[in-house]
């Protein structure tokens, strides 16, 4: 298996990392019909990536990754709906920054523990901002949800339209500004330095590296990303639900996920792609049939494709060109 | 003053009640995950089913209750060493992620199927007669099922306490609990260790979910919604221990009842807050083992 | 007199276990020390109080004449304290290379730069090619680590070690698991380090300490039996009694 990240790995943008973004253009123009789903799927995969920089780069495990996506829905919710700031700019900064100080405040508690507690906290501090937002009816509307948003045009300029258009070019624009951030960051000393904590935290503190203060930076930036996702879920659907915290979504972003594989980048952008798709296609039809199938994927994968999607196509690609050079692959 | 003071009373021995049931479900996924260092998050899993076995057998082939609740515990115990040997075993030793990811699964396929066969709604249980009504003690009234219910599952923890802490087959639990190689060199075969306990855990998680039924509904979502408060009770009472549960489980049994009873505009929130203080004063647990 | 580490009155009991008793210890500059004794004597217990794994219960430790027992395992080796595993405690799925990068990088100060590729610090990886040219396994720089044969782990070990250019240089058991013949080239690796570097190796291939070390401790039960130079201890009989055995008379 070839390693992603390092100080002798070659970081510069391979031909295949075009693909997505090709493809999310044609989207754009060949598939008008479908552009309030790709939306929705480019949101997800921003909340995957952020997902992705806890769990494949920093090799934390959290059943709780909903609670900063939540905050920032209902901080541009609120904002939208309730303080008139109408500004989707001003929401989104507003969002992040949010969902950032709650990362900050959470990371300084769960990156303390280990194991089943670290585990177990993730999942309190979810409860905990789905029963606040559940009660605090008064700012979250309770069951009911936020509705009433108000999103003026974006710089002025782009009025989110009722096809879509707008709102699915500012998710890509979105998108495309945190992948370019997060891919310099992995190939970076500072991510390379994430890959050993992953790897071995042990030898981390033995080698002198302040292993809580990177897992610090790493959350806090996660936790950011996934206030920027959500508030993109609020401005696009202009409604934010109590369905938008707690254990579900974030099993959800975790199946995703793990769909497409954990730490390598582009797990982050095949598994909502397929999972959304599908979910769209088959939960309509046979909702319960759906959950199920979710749970049999997700124990089939555990137990016979560990890499996901990409860890399939790699192990494909690998005995492929095993086969064509009959030379034996790194 | 009078007032509050039956209130008191009411709040502890509500609390007392549902905390027993909390422990009684709780204390497998203790001694697994102390054992098998497996996480477990499906444990809700089978507690859900013995809620559903109970409700099945009282409303549809009218068997009686102590009957209904021996097949909670057997019915159970017996899926569980299936899953056990079939599924469970092949990740014993993999990494947390996978556990997780796997057991995440288990709990989506089970709400999907208890959905499919029961419906959304929460299942009302036909208690039989005797257990119905009122008990009278020292002046007031208690529901006779909650008295039943503390005093049952004191019998159940008394034997299961009597079971770890006299029988052979608990010293070996205990053993292996504190250190699974030294105990597999000196004999011990853990594999079958592994899946007796297993049941019996997952039997009482069972037992306890039928007990329980009354007080935590049972419902197709109750996996993921109950789950926090058994990881809450495992984490804080220490993982691996028998009585730190129970100490655990006792506490947010009559603090969750208190504030559903005095507090009910902030519902769990104060019981979320106070894990978290209180695992960021002791990480180990009240009674766990400073690793 | 300041010595590159020393402890005094080390202490460490679990409950009623006692498995550092008042250890007073001194390693001198550029020795090169081996610390012995029986299996559960406490000698890697011992380490990790000394790098602040494991807190003490009383007792002090020094590094280069100034209190580090307050000091966390980062901090101690920022001030200059390195050590090796028992087991190796590598990156296993990272190249030799990169295994020796992340240590040189933590020591430059750059394992926060969060914008430039790592790959061009070139610094950082010359640095860590020439570690590995010291210890002769320039070679295999870009293969994956659990790949190698285990004496070659054993020696990337030491390579991380020396990335953080210590003073003092802890090696625990480094020819663990080294078959015998293969030791050499251990030995050979220790000859090659810095002499300015003091290093205390914990070991029990008797043929590497008595040819590595100029002093030797002997630890007992958590405790210190007796010290001195190697020609002393194979001469001393409580020694011989409590580990030796008949094997040298």
């Amino acid at each position: 298996m070839s390693q992603l990240v390092g100080y002798t790995v070659d970081s510069r943008v391979r031909w295949t990392e075009y693909l997505p973004w090709l493809l999310a253009v044609l989207v754009y123009f060949l598939l008008p019909d479908y552009l309030s789903l790709g939306s929705r799927v480019l949101t997800y995969i921003l909340f995957a990536l952020s997902l992705d920089l806890i769990i494949g780069y920093a090799g934390i495990i959290t059943l709780g990754h909903a609670s900063f996506f939540g905050l920032g829905a209902y901080i541009t919710g609120i904002l939208a709906a309730k303080l008139g700031v109408t500004d989707p700019l001003i929401q989104l900064l507003a969002s992040g920054l949010g969902a950032g100080l709650l990362g900050l405040v959470t990371g300084a508690v769960i990156l303390k523990m280990k194991g089943l507690t670290q585990l177990m906290l993730t999942l309190a501090i979810s409860a905990l901002c789905l029963e606040v937002a559940n009660k605090a009816t008064f700012i979250t509307g309770g069951a009911d949800g936020l509705s009433g948003m108000e999103i003026a045009p974006i710089l002025g300029l782009f009025k989110f339209d009722l096809f879509g258009k707008t709102a699915y070019l500012y998710c890509l624009f979105l998108l495309f500004l945190t992948w370019v951030v997060i891919r310099r960051l992995i190939y970076s000393p500072f991510g390379v330095s994430l890959m050993g904590i992953r790897e071995n935290a042990a030898r981390m503190h033995a080698i002198g590296a302040p292993v809580y203060q990177k897992l610090m930076v790493v959350y806090t930036l996660s936790a950011l990303i996934a206030g920027l996702s959500g508030a993109l879920l609020a401005q696009t659907n202009q409604f934010v639900g109590l369905n938008v915290l707690g254990f579900e979504p974030s099993g959800e972003l975790l199946v995703m996920l793990i769909l497409g594989g954990v730490g390598r980048l582009y797990g982050a952008f095949v598994g909502p792609v397929v999972f959304l798709l599908a979910q769209d296609y088959l939960a309509k039809q046979f909702p319960e049939y759906w959950y199920f199938g979710i749970g049999l994927l997700l124990v089939l994968v555990v137990l016979f494709a560990r890499g996901g999607v990409l860890g399939i196509l790699d192990k494909f690609t690998a005995s492929s060109k095993a086969r064509q050079s009959g030379a034996q692959s790194s | 003053m009078e007032i509050f003071l039956s209130s008191l009373v009411s709040v502890a021995f509500h609390g007392l009640a549902y905390g027993m049931i909390l422990y009684v479900i709780s204390v497998g996924l203790s001694v697994t995950m102390g054992l098998m260092g497996f996480t477990n998050l499906a444990h809700g899993v089978f507690a859900m089913t013995g809620g559903y076995v109970l409700v099945v057998s009282l409303s549809k082939f009218d068997i009686p209750f102590p009957l209904a609740l021996a097949l909670c515990f057997g019915l159970v115990a017996l899926v569980s060493v299936v899953l056990e040997r079939t599924l469970y075993a092949r990740l014993y030793g993999e990494a947390e992620l996978e556990q997780v990811l796997f057991t995440i699964g288990l709990i989506y396929m089970s709400v999907a199927v208890a959905r499919l066969i029961f419906g959304t709604l929460q299942q009302p249980v036909i208690l039989p007669e005797y257990l119905k009504g009122q008990f009278s003690l020292m002046g007031r009234d208690f529901p006779a099922y909650r008295v039943f219910l503390i005093l049952f599952t004191s019998a159940i923890i008394a034997a299961l306490w009597f079971g770890v802490e006299r029988t052979i087959w608990g010293a070996k639990v205990r053993a292996s609990v504190d250190n699974r190689a030294m105990a597999q060199s000196i004999g011990i075969n853990t594999k079958s260790l592994f899946t007796t306990t297993f049941a019996v855990g997952s039997g009482l998680a069972g037992l306890g979910g039928g007990l329980g039924a009354e007080i935590v509904a049972i419902q197709p979502t109750y996996p993921f919604e109950q789950l926090v408060f058994f990881l809450i009770v495992v984490s804080v009472g220490g993982l691996g221990s028998l009585r730190g549960p129970f100490v655990a489980a006792l506490l947010i049994g009559v603090t969750d009842t208190a504030c559903k009873y005095w507090l009910p505009e902030f519902g769990a929130f104060f019981i979320y807050i106070a894990t978290i203080g209180l695992l960021l004063w002791r990480p180990q647990g009240l009674l766990g083992k400073r690793s | 007199m300041t010595y590159a580490l020393e402890t005094r009155g080390l202490s460490k009991s679990f409950g009623a276990l006692t498995v550092a008793d008042r250890i007073d210890f001194q390693l001198d500059v550029g020795a090169r020390h081996a610390l012995i004794g029986p299996n559960g004597a406490g000698k890697t217990t011992f380490v990790n109080l000394l790098t602040g794994r494991l807190a003490p219960s009383e007792g002090l430790v020094f590094l280069g004449g100034e209190e580090v027992s307050n000091l966390s395992q980062s901090e101690r080796v920022k001030k200059g304290l390195g050590r090796t595993f028992q087991i190796n405690t590598l990156f296993s799925k990272m190249s030799v290379l990169d295994n020796v990068a992340l240590g040189v990088s933590e020591r430059l100060g750059l394992s926060s730069g969060l914008w430039k590729t790592a790959k061009s610090y070139a610094n950082v990886t010359e640095e860590a090619m020439s570690l590995l040219e010291l210890l002769g396994i320039e070679s295999d720089a870009h293969h994956i680590v659990k790949d190698l044969p285990y004496g070659k782990q054993r020696l990337v070990e030491i390579a991380i070690a020396l990335g953080l250019k210590p003073k003092v240089l802890l090696l625990d058991e480094p020819a663990a698991g080294v078959p015998s013949m293969e030791s050499q080239r251990i030995l050979s690796a220790l000859d090659l380090l810095p002499k300015d570097i003091a290093i205390m190796i914990i070991e029990h291939d008797m043929d590497l300490v008595f040819k590595f070390a100029q002093k030797i401790t002997v630890l007992v039960q958590g405790a210190v039996l007796c010290e001195g130079s190697p020609q002393e201890i194979a001469k001393d009989t409580r020694v011989h009694q409590v580990y030796l055995g008949e094997q040298r008379a």
